[in-house]
């Protein structure tokens, strides 16, 4: 059982949990993630670790509510435990060879991006960090971005914060004003990646993205979480979750992604339903 | 007075048109009165063929002969002193090619259901029998065994009874390896390998559930933790794919995916988290014990039509015969010398149907089997809206990849001394799938027992 620590709510969607997990906090990296049950029926998902302390032996996890898990672990609070959680998982982000990188995240794909920037920043690299949001409500880490960031972008969809507009317009006209970047990294949703990866193809700049499939078991048993890179198979769990985003067949990772869609939704509501009944 | 049937007593099964609707155990396991008059055709051989025959050296006449004087719990005990999953080997191993096979009453007629027996054992014992094992002294020794599947268990199991203080880590979030995440509950119910858990627990066995050994702890941080020895029973975990067009369309799964979604995750129950999809015509891809475990549980699932295809002919299928037969009664279809070459998908990327060409068998090749090859122009459509990939696995490359000096051979199994399982490494000791590439239960068990032994003389030589 894992103790949470401290619970923050960052947004009406977005949820901080700092959990004790020892072992998990020893050896993780940025880049890599941990597999969660919530309870003891609970479905197995990959988070993203978000930061740690080896000292306290505690990680962060950032979650969005999408479904059906994270609403219930989102219903977690302080002292309370998360049934099952392992880790660390994944290949650590490369990072060393860094002087100059452009940073892009996505809602909550930030919570993500936030360690890689962070540890950029800690290696000393020049590190601007254009993360989008679709309105002001929404937006998280931002004092955090500022504080590690050379430059620093906010962009949302309706200019409620920020410059109106898309990551990828800001991330082209900083391309554009000569800021030669040794490479770009994008993490968020599948569709703002591929289009990142599209301009900085354009530039031919070096673009890493964070793949976040659906998966079960994390340690490559099951395959669930395969995607073609280069035209050929990969499973994110082991040979990522970072990839090339030129070579990444993001058409067909949107499309997996939606596999379970329909059962998704019918049990979010449900969970939802039981929430209210409780409440 | 010998029973001189030719036949063994049949097992009781399930009906096939209900099982194949159910989740429950397809066999139902012997009566006393049954297992008594099956235990009377047993001769009592002097030089016991079967017993040289079986991995783990059960002693089979003299069990067989306790069973005969309805000595039941004594009848476990002897088959306790060598096998540490008794129920889980009743059930799952391939006993007509090891002991039955050298069986004298096998050589007209059947021979002895020693399966069967076994089974009726262990089940009996779990039953009847509420005393708690005796916890062994401990010799202050500390080992750690790397995998809760069939091979670490019997590791554990073995080391724990010498006096060691044993600890097994693993990566999932329940103990029991394959046992649990890819035997489907039809054929090992899981109570039963939750109830071996728990007697390896009372000698003392820890078990540290979600942690990747080579991810979360090293093997060498493991010594540097103070075990003085570490078996690695990680399986051979990493699926193989037939890089054909539409692999990764949706609807196409590994057999373990599958496999582990109803297992380990209860995808069969109704309110499950954790979701399967509901498909309709099912083909699952190779002939081995794996392939009818996913076939099978598809039927159960629901879907109408299932097909087995497979590339050679039924007589060179890996899968056990009462396997294939089992699967033949459920309803499903076998599409032998027939091998898939493209998978087609709907414009939103669903599975709707493959391209398979029909085969036939032509030279022996270096496994021995006649090798298939394509027949010209025999392509043909099967309508599917599912297809499970069950053509073997790989071993894991984590732990290779984490731990300095420690060798594999070119398709990822680890080199070890046949006779002890030693690795490369000093202390470290291997056995199971991640050795052998995917093979069955029993043979994981019996190297576990080898390096325990093994393990055991190491500890003993160090300090004389």
């Amino acid at each position: 059982m894992f103790k949470i620590l401290k619970k923050k709510v960052l947004n009406p969607t977005v949820t901080l949990m700092e959990v004790n997990a020892p072992i998990v906090a020893k050896k993780a990296e940025p880049g890599q993630f941990i597999i969660l049950r919530v309870d003891e029926e609970g479905e197995r998902i990959p988070l993203t670790i978000a930061d740690f302390d080896r000292e306290k032996g505690s990680i962060k996890i950032i979650f969005q509510i999408v479904g059906s898990t994270t609403e219930k672990l989102n219903h977690l609070n302080e002292e309370e435990c998360i049934h099952d959680l392992v880790g660390p998982l994944g290949k650590a982000s490369k990072l060393n060879n860094i002087k100059k990188a452009a940073v892009v995240g996505g809602g909550v794909g930030c919570a993500i991006a936030y360690p890689i920037a962070k540890r950029l920043h800690e290696n000393g690299a020049n590190v601007h960090s254009i993360v989008g949001f679709r309105n002001k409500n929404l937006v998280i880490l931002e004092d955090e971005f500022k504080k590690i960031s050379d430059k620093f972008v906010m962009m949302s969809d309706d200019g409620s914060i920020g410059e109106k507009g898309l990551v990828t317009d800001a991330l082209e006209k900083l391309i554009k004003s000569d800021e030669n970047y040794d490479e770009v990294i994008a993490i968020g949703p599948l569709v703002m990646m591929k289009f990142v990866s599209k301009i900085t193809s354009k530039y031919n700049i070096k673009t890493t993205v964070s793949m976040n499939p659906i998966m079960i078991d994390g340690t490559g048993m099951c395959g669930g979480c395969r995607l073609t890179v280069g035209g050929k198979t990969k499973f994110a769990c082991v040979d990522g979750p970072d990839f090339d985003g030129h070579l990444v067949d993001f058409d067909e990772a949107i499309s997996r992604s939606s596999v379970y869609s329909d059962f998704e939704r019918h049990s979010y509501e449900k969970t939802c339903n039981l929430f209210k009944g409780a409440n | 007075m010998p029973n001189m049937s030719l036949k063994k007593n049949k097992m009781p099964l399930q009906d096939p048109n209900v099982r194949n609707k159910n989740f429950n155990e397809v066999a139902l396991g012997y009566t006393e009165e049954e297992a008594v008059d099956e235990a009377n055709r047993c001769l009592n051989c002097k030089n016991k063929p079967c017993v040289s025959k079986c991995p783990v050296s059960i002693d089979i006449p003299s069990f067989i002969s306790k069973i005969r004087e309805r000595k039941f719990e004594e009848a476990y005990q002897i088959i306790n002193k060598t096998s540490s999953l008794p129920a889980v080997c009743g059930r799952v191993c391939p006993q007509e090619v090891q002991c039955e096979s050298s069986c004298v009453r096998g050589i007209k007629g059947e021979s002895v259901a020693i399966g069967r027996l076994e089974r009726f054992v262990a089940d009996w014992h779990n039953k009847n029998t509420k005393i708690d094992p005796q916890t062994p002294k401990k010799n202050g020794y500390k080992i750690a065994v790397v995998g809760a599947g069939p091979s670490g268990l019997t590791c554990a199991g073995d080391l724990a009874k010498m006096g060691y203080k044993v600890t097994i880590f693993e990566a999932l979030h329940i103990p029991g390896g394959v046992l649990v995440y890819g035997i489907p509950e039809f054929r090992l119910p899981k109570s039963i390998v939750e109830k071996e858990v728990e007697e390896l627990k009372k000698i003392g066995v820890e078990i540290k559930t979600n942690v990747v050994i080579g991810n979360s702890i090293t093997i060498d941080e493991l010594f540097q933790q103070g075990f003085h020895a570490v078996f690695i029973g990680s399986g051979a975990g990493l699926p193989r794919f037939m890089n054909i067009p539409g692999e990764n369309l949706k609807g196409v799964f590994s057999a373990n995916e599958f496999l582990t979604r109803i297992n380990l995750m209860k995808a069969y129950k109704k309110d499950a988290d954790t979701p399967i999809g509901n498909f309709k015509k099912v083909a699952v891809i190779g002939g081995g014990n794996v392939a009818m475990d996913a076939a099978r549980s598809a039927k159960r699932l629901g879907a109408e039509d299932v097909y087995i295809v497979y590339r050679r002919s039924e007589k060179e299928m890996p899968a056990r015969l009462e396997e294939i037969e089992h699967a033949k009664e459920e309803g499903i279809m076998f599409k032998t010398l027939c091998n898939p070459i493209k998978i087609h998908g709907n414009s939103d990327y669903f599975v709707n149907g493959i391209t398979c060409v029909e085969m036939e068998l032509g030279e022996p090749d270096e496994s021995g089997r006649r090798r298939p090859v394509e027949k010209p122009a025999s392509e043909f459509m099967l309508d599917v809206d599912c297809v499970i990939m069950s053509i073997g696995t790989m071993p894991n490359p984590l732990i290779k990849n984490t731990t300095p000096g420690l060798k594999t051979q070119s398709w990822g199994g680890l080199v070890v001394n046949e006779e002890t399982g030693l690795t490369s490494k000093e202390g470290v000791y291997a056995g199971g799938d991640a050795v052998t590439g995917a093979a069955t239960v029993i043979l994981a068990m019996g190297a576990g027992k080898t390096a325990a032994k093994a393990i055991d003389e190491y500890i003993n030589n160090r300090n004389n």
